[in-house]
């Protein structure tokens, strides 16, 4: 054995070694046991992610130095690097290209592949469609054109009484 | 139901209605989920926490499993009625510790809880005693799915359900088994088979190596990756890792009954000894020697219907749970005396063990 390692958190020699490999990239962190217990690596009933220990480990101060500001939130990257984890899920949006090299090697892929909200999904897409008509029918009827004024109206009951909430069972 | 109704009423784990769980003692999977224009906990100001617990609590509080449930902030709890919970993997550790505008909701079984404002919006969680992470994910995806018609969820076409932390996203999907392995802790196999499963993307947790077991040889093995593959799948990869290491564990225990079985019998006799006779027990030591009697269980030494009575011990010999039979908190060395105080009551009437009915380790 050569120079033993020392802990990524502290000055003490490390005993716990944590290897994750992910798209056969791999992720190291080296930990002394009062780091490692303190952060819940060996702790059989601790829930959290190790990945975000990994994620800690692994993030590069330099991404930090662009000043992004997250308009939703008003989150900065500096506040993730401080943190590692993101203000609100616009953040994703504006700091995607912080996230973009951070995602590969993280998961298995970079694209979702699991469950969609289709109940949400489909309130979401009737919402867009009524604001969108509520606009043309307000539209029609400052130019006065009642025909147009008049469909627009009856696609709004439609959608509304499509997107009604079901009678309970 | 109250908190206090909900304490005086033992958990899934301590069930004793299912005899599956050797090996495998608990299954539980969690989905992290977040409303859609709102900030995340951590960044939310405190009148924006408030405002999402109270639409969240009331939300979950309308599924069919929540009938009735317990329906609590965080600040309504005591300090001893959340380490119970902890105790119970019913919350976790981060919401304990959690300010203001945080709670939980917990079904009277005890086998769903939804943790509000911890690091996501929503931490849905369900648990059960043995292996049973087919039955666990249908639960928690119906539970989920009924949850979506009244909440608008942060959701992305490309990157899924949108979580605090980049490491979550996709499926927001954390599953894992608690396992007891203690025959590939005595034969020093753990380290192999933690660097094996971490190679397929799976974590485990718990001590091992020579010297380091205070936490009774029990292990949790959960998946590290949750994007870029699809539930089942990520459910289906586990139960294969999950598999392979109870085959271990089972060649470890044949091998070791037919190498040395004194050496186990000691291991176990010693246990028993212990426990029915010792006056002081740190909590590490107490979980060490029952997952040594758990052994002895598995191993046929003694009876299978003690295996509810271990089971239950492991968490209630826990101190929160110790200070709550107690009914007054105490001070740590005290506490080592009422743990081994309660053990000595419980395995004063349990029968010796009987080595010469060890035979083929049972399943
Ligand atoms: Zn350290
Ligand atoms: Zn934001």
């Amino acid at each position: 054995m050569t120079n033993p390692l020392k802990c990524d958190f502290c000055p003490k020699p490390a005993t716990v070694h944590l290897t994750q490999i992910v798209n056969n990239k791999v992720h190291k962190v080296d930990l002394c046991e009062a780091c490692a217990q303190s952060k819940g690596v060996t702790d059989p009933t601790e829930f959290s992610s190790l990945a975000d220990l990994l994620l800690k480990a692994s993030l590069n101060p330099e991404q930090a130095a662009a000043g992004v500001r997250c308009a939703a939130c008003g989150f900065t990257q500096a506040d993730f690097k401080k943190h590692g984890r993101f203000g609100c899920p616009a953040c994703y949006e504006a700091f995607k290209a912080l996230l973009e090299p951070m995602l590969d090697g993280m998961h298995k892929g970079t694209t979702h592949a699991g469950k969609v909200p289709k109940a949400a999904l489909s309130r979401k897409t009737l919402s867009d469609r009524l604001t969108k008509l509520e606009v043309d029918l307000s539209q029609a009827i400052k130019a006065e054109q009642y025909e147009d004024a008049a469909r627009f109206r009856d696609e709004i009951n439609q959608a509304k009484q499509a997107g009604a909430p079901k009678p309970a069972e | 139901m109250t908190i206090a109704s909900l304490i005086a009423t033992p958990s899934e784990l301590t069930d004793s209605r299912t005899n599956k769980t050797a090996i495998v003692l608990m299954t539980r999977i969690r989905l992290a989920r977040n409303l859609a224009g709102r900030s995340f906990p951590g960044w939310a100001r405190p009148a924006q926490r408030s405002d999402i617990l109270a639409v969240c609590r009331e939300a979950v509080a309308a599924t069919a499993p929540m009938k009735r449930s317990l329906n609590v902030a965080v600040s309504e709890l005591s300090d001893l009625e959340k380490q119970i919970l902890v105790e119970r993997h019913l919350i976790s550790r981060e919401l304990s510790g959690s300010p203001q505008g945080s709670g939980v909701v917990i079904s009277r079984d005890q086998t769903v809880s939804v943790m509000v404002n911890e690091e996501d919006h929503l931490r849905i969680q369900v648990l059960r005693s043995g292996l049973q992470l087919r039955k666990t994910w249908n639960a928690i995806n119906d539970l989920d799915s009924a949850l979506e018609e009244r909440l608008d969820y942060a959701f992305s076409p490309t990157l899924g359900y949108l979580t605090a932390c980049p490491t979550n996203l996709g499926t927001g999907l954390r599953g894992s088994a608690m396992m007891h392995l203690p025959a590939l802790v005595i034969a020093g196999q753990m380290e192999k088979v933690v660097r094996a499963v971490n190679q397929l993307g799976m974590v485990v947790r718990g001590l091992f190596g020579e010297g380091s077991d205070a936490s009774g040889s029990i292990f949790q093995i959960s998946n590290q990756t949750t994007l870029g593959e699809a539930e089942e799948a990520i459910i289906k990869r586990l139960s294969g890792v999950l598999q392979s290491i109870i085959e271990h564990e089972m060649n470890a225990r044949a091998k070791l009954l037919e190498a040395d079985p004194g050496k186990v019998f000691d291991k176990v006799g010693r246990a028993y000894g212990i426990l029915q006779n010792s006056h002081l027990l740190s909590s590490g030591e107490a979980m060490n020697l029952l997952s040594l009697i758990r052994l002895g269980v598995d191993l046929g030494v003694f009876s299978e219907s003690h295996r509810s009575v271990i089971d239950r011990l492991f968490i209630e010999a826990q101190p929160g749970h110790l200070q709550h039979a107690q009914k007054a908190p105490c001070e740590p060395g005290q506490r080592d005396l009422l743990r081994a105080e309660r053990l000595r009551s419980e395995f004063a009437n349990l029968a010796r063990p009987d080595f010469s009915a060890a035979g083929e380790p049972r399943n």
